[in-house]
């Protein structure tokens, strides 16, 4: 079992995301995050769908997203040179002056934006890899009591430059 | 450009299309369209009494002519009937264009009158859905549904049609072509791959055909005859792939699986070659996979891609129309020499032929065995369960019998208003209908159309009181724990009953009294030396349907079986 990466060239219709999902809980697919969003022509959108799988279903994942209508392209991100990000929100409640000025450390440090803020809570703003994602969520968790999460999931596109990941 | 209602492009987009045949079952979101079909003389619009037997009276029409099955519908309950139907045709590639009538566009989402998200419900189970949101795109979507159908692998295609576009005035232009960009259906073999196919099956000692329902759908029984005969390679088929080749070929030993032929069976499991064209591996083939094949190499060939590789690991996967390969394939191939493969098919035929245990009075074998005899060009259509399966075993096909069966999805009520499809679809050819007591009464309200339409279709009804494929799994492997599988049951018999007691009516329903109250013909036959005189005497009504009604013994098995789960050469051959 591994974690894949998709990306998905579709019609950008009524039903599609919902044609996409009901492929995957419809045939027990795993799927771990799917963002969708417009490209720069309007009728195409694109989805990055991170899921985990062994190498025989991801075959036939790939298989059965092709073969849908709907679907103009199937990319496979796994092993590609690719930018990928997920956009992250945190707000930290119930600080007291010194848990303040730790978020605000952290968040020079982690490269993480301070959005919005007052005397008691912080709203952090992070746009990273899915994984310094999850380091910083930890992080945050074990140090403070009350935190609110919001997740985006990721999105990626194929690098211009660079050969590695 | 003219502009003309919604309607009107669709009864044009139908005559384009070629559709002599609609099957319709009105309601009030399509009025506006049952009143524009009744303007025009170009397309016959049949009434079914449901809409789950309108679909697989379309399915039936469609399989046994090659064209593509239209259906028409309401929103709501009409369309949410179909969906029985469409899974059907969808799990047996059939190509079918549904259409339902759908809430004006303004009153989607308000829980108006008659709504169903249909295209939503069905999103899992045809090969295509659409709503056709703006009239300006109805034209396109039409021609899409069609094309989509009927290429590639076949499948149904929803297109659900809101009032208010219906009625809209718009283009009166309807496309000669298509361009869907997400597809693309190739048929085109890959030689180089087909070349190391055929290969592996000139170095192979113990070479096997596997040929599925992708053959009979492409149309290649005849190229597959070539090969077979090319090549001297023994051929066994899937219960779809059935009568690709003729069954009383010398190189065909019969289908595969759960209720296959001992030959087939250990011919798939000690092979060392399995040549397989048009089979998606259905459990129901395989049995237990890491047993199936264990000695083979195998070489894959499907129109779909998604098809190989997904239950069985191949070696060699060609991704292309059955007929395109095969044809392809004749001009590499070789004889091959297969005598003691051969040898050892043959003893295994010999030592298990396909047989029916019980040989005492009427059995459905020998009711089979007369269609055999008597007919050579005809349509045989079954249902689902016992009679399905000793069909399957013993009925002989050759290139003018066609036998249509629900495979994938196993429907019970099938069989009946299929039957009545492909009479419509061939008005010369006579259709036999084979089913039992339980899947007819799942459609039986369609010996209305059928009187109406005036078919004489003749149904073989096997009645044994009993929904006699789980009696038999109950038989064998639950204790005779004969759970709700007794049709006769009253509220009085006991709450475990064993089998048959004196309080049991003969027979429930009265089919031949039913028959006639809808204006059908009923006949019963309770002895083997009847079977003839029935045939003759539901042959000479030629204004409408036969019941015949064979009263068969609820202890008849059908054998060979393999439990569920346990490898193919497992087979229990008597009980």
């Amino acid at each position: 079992m591994e974690k894949r990466w998709l990306s998905l060239f579709v019609e950008n219709d009524i039903g599609v995301l919902a044609k996409i999902s009901g492929l995957f809980s419809g045939k027990a697919y795993n799927l771990e995050s799917l963002t969708v969003g417009m490209t720069e022509d309007e009728t195409v959108s694109r989805m990055t769908i991170r899921l985990i799988s062994d190498d025989e279903t991801f075959e036939q994942i790939k298989k059965q997203l092709n073969r849908c209508v709907e679907v103009i392209k199937v990319v496979d991100f796994t092993d590609s040179p690719i930018h990928m990000k997920e956009l992250l929100f945190v707000k930290v409640r119930k600080c007291s002056k010194g848990d303040l000025d730790e978020l605000f450390r952290i968040a020079e440090v982690f490269g993480v934006s301070i959005i919005d803020y007052d005397k008691e809570s912080v709203l952090m703003e992070c746009v990273q890899t899915e994984s310094k994602n999850n380091a910083l969520i930890t992080l945050l968790s074990s140090d403070f009591q009350t935190i609110e999460v919001v997740r985006g999931g990721s999105v990626a596109i194929e690098s211009i430059s660079i050969t590695e990941r | 450009m003219q502009q003309i209602r919604g309607t009107s492009l669709l009864v044009k987009a139908l005559q384009e299309e070629g559709v002599d045949t609609l099957f319709g079952y009105p309601g009030g979101l399509v009025t506006d369209i049952f009143d524009e079909l009744y303007h025009q003389d170009d397309i016959k619009v049949v009434l079914p009494r449901h809409e789950q037997a309108l679909v697989h009276e379309a399915d039936g029409y469609a399989r046994s002519t090659g064209k593509v099955g239209v259906c028409l519908v309401t929103g709501g309950p009409g369309a949410a009937n179909m969906v029985t139907g469409i899974a059907t045709a969808y799990y047996d590639s059939v190509p079918l264009v549904c259409l339902s009538g759908q809430v004006a566009s303004s009153l989607i989402g308000d829980d108006a009158f008659q709504e169903a998200d249909i295209v939503g419900i069905t999103r899992n189970i045809c090969k295509h859905g659409v709503i056709v949101n703006d009239r300006k795109n109805l034209g396109r979507i039409l021609k899409e549904a069609f094309y989509i159908a009927r290429t590639g692998k076949p499948g149904p295609v929803l297109v659900d049609l809101p009032k208010n576009v219906m009625v809209e005035l718009g283009s009166d232009e309807y496309p000669d072509k298509v361009n869907i960009r997400g597809y693309k259906p190739s048929t085109k073999v890959h030689i180089g791959q087909l070349k190391k196919a055929v290969d592996l099956l000139n170095t192979s000692q113990k070479p096997i055909f596997l040929i599925g329902g992708g053959v009979n759908i492409a149309g290649a029984q005849a190229e597959l005859t070539k090969l077979v005969e090319l090549t001297k390679i023994p051929v066994v088929t899937t219960m779809m792939g059935k009568g690709s080749i003729d069954t009383k070929h010398p190189y065909y030993l019969g289908n595969v699986g759960m209720h296959g032929s001992y030959a087939a069976n250990m011919a798939v499991t000690e092979c060392d070659l399995l040549f397989s064209i048009g089979t998606r591996f259905s459990d129901r083939v395989t049995s237990k996979i890491s047993e199936f094949a264990r000695n083979a190499k195998i070489v894959h060939i499907d129109i779909d891609s998604a098809a190989i590789s997904k239950n069985i690991k191949v070696d060699i996967p060609i991704v292309a129309d059955a007929k395109e390969a095969i044809t392809a394939m004749l001009n590499y191939v070789n004889e091959h020499e297969t005598g003691e493969w051969l040898k050892q098919l043959l003893s295994w035929q010999g030592a298990h032929p396909l047989t029916m245990q019980s040989n005492n009075g009427l059995t459905a074998k020998k009711v089979i065995d007369h269609i055999n005899e008597t007919c050579q060009d005809a349509i045989v259509v079954t249902d689902v369960g016992q009679h399905q399966m000793w069909t399957i075993q013993f009925l002989e096909l050759n290139r003018n019998m066609q036998l249509l069966t629900s495979g994938g999805m196993g429907t019970m009520g099938y069989g009946f208003p299929a039957a009545l499809g492909a009479k419509l679809g061939n008005e010369h050819k006579t259709v036999i209908c084979i089913s039992g007591d339980g899947g007819m009464q799942m459609n039986i309200q369609e010996l209305a159309t059928a009187v109406a339409e005036e078919l004489p279709v003749i149904i073989c009804l096997f009645n044994n009181s009993s929904l006699g494929m789980v009696r038999q799994v109950q038989t064998l492997f639950f204790e005779k724990n004969y759970s709700s599988i007794c049709t006769r049951r009253r509220k009085s018999c006991p709450r475990k009953c064993s089998g048959t007691s004196d309080q049991c009516p003969p027979y429930s329903p009265d089919f031949v009294a039913l028959a006639k109250a809808y204006g059908a013909e009923g006949i019963r036959v309770t002895t083997e030396g009847e079977i003839g005189a029935a045939f003759d005497q539901a042959l000479k009504n030629t204004d409408g349907p036969t019941i015949i009604e064979f009263i068969i013994d609820k202890d008849d098995l059908v054998l060979p079986m393999v439990q569920g789960g346990k490898p193919l050469y497992e087979m229990i051959l008597e009980y």
